[in-house]
């Protein structure tokens, strides 16, 4: 089926699209908890599209069966281990930083409110 | 060079994505190694693992060798694995071995 296989590669190509651009993220943004949201977008976006590409490139077989049980576990283990990073992260005292537009004293007593790692 | 079991634009497309996956790898190894703080160099790694299990993947379709998804799904296994152990270091701040403070 030719429009499968025309449908496989736009989403093979937007998949890999995303990737770069989580990729570049995750080198370019300027801390921690922004560094998160490109590795996000790989993990989601990119591995999504990618795989569900290359379910189309292979038809009803049990290859694509495979490649859905792959895609279930990455969207099961992706996000859940993000999230215990993040947890990890705010319990070892890494806040965000803020920078709220126009008021950086507002930014400067978010950032410094209840400062002072978590037991 | 395209096989018989793919048409060429396929062959050109799988191409194109492994390579993007490939430097999407080398970008998270360049952030492991420059991270400031230990969970930058964590964040790199399970981007890697991720990126690890889309290239075996792509490279099985541009082997037409598709028993290579077996490995992929072993790699998403011990993925999980890792996050088992994420969640243990988030709340023993350990990775175990020792009793629970």
């Amino acid at each position: 089926m030719i429009v499968f296989e025309i449908l496989g590669w736009f989403f093979l190509i937007s998949g890999s699209i995303f990737s770069v651009i989580g990729g570049i993220g995750l080198i370019r943004l300027p801390e921690f908890f922004s560094r998160m949201h490109g590795g996000g977008i790989t993990d989601t976006l990119g591995a999504g599209l990618v795989v569900l590409g290359l379910i189309l490139l292979a038809g009803p077989t049990l290859v694509a069966f495979k490649l859905i049980v792959i895609l279930f576990f990455l969207t099961i283990t992706s996000p859940s281990s993000c999230h215990a990073l993040a947890k990890s992260a705010i319990a070892h005292g890494l806040k965000p930083q803020l920078d709220v537009a126009g008021q950086p004293e507002a930014g400067e007593a978010a950032r410094d409110g209840d400062g002072g790692p978590r037991p | 060079m395209a096989d018989d079991h793919l048409s060429t634009i396929s062959y050109g497309v799988l191409a194109v994505t492994s390579f993007a996956v490939l430097l999407t790898m080398t970008l998270a190894l360049i952030r492991a190694t420059l991270g400031p703080t230990v969970f930058d160099r964590v964040l790199a790694l399970n981007m890697f693992g991720t990126k690890t299990v889309l290239f075996i993947s792509v490279l099985s379709f541009l082997n037409g060798r598709t028993d290579f998804l077996d490995l992929a799904l072993l790699y998403s296994l011990m993925n999980f694995i890792g996050m088992v152990a994420l969640l243990r270091f988030t709340q023993y701040n350990d990775f175990g071995g020792s009793p629970t403070p």
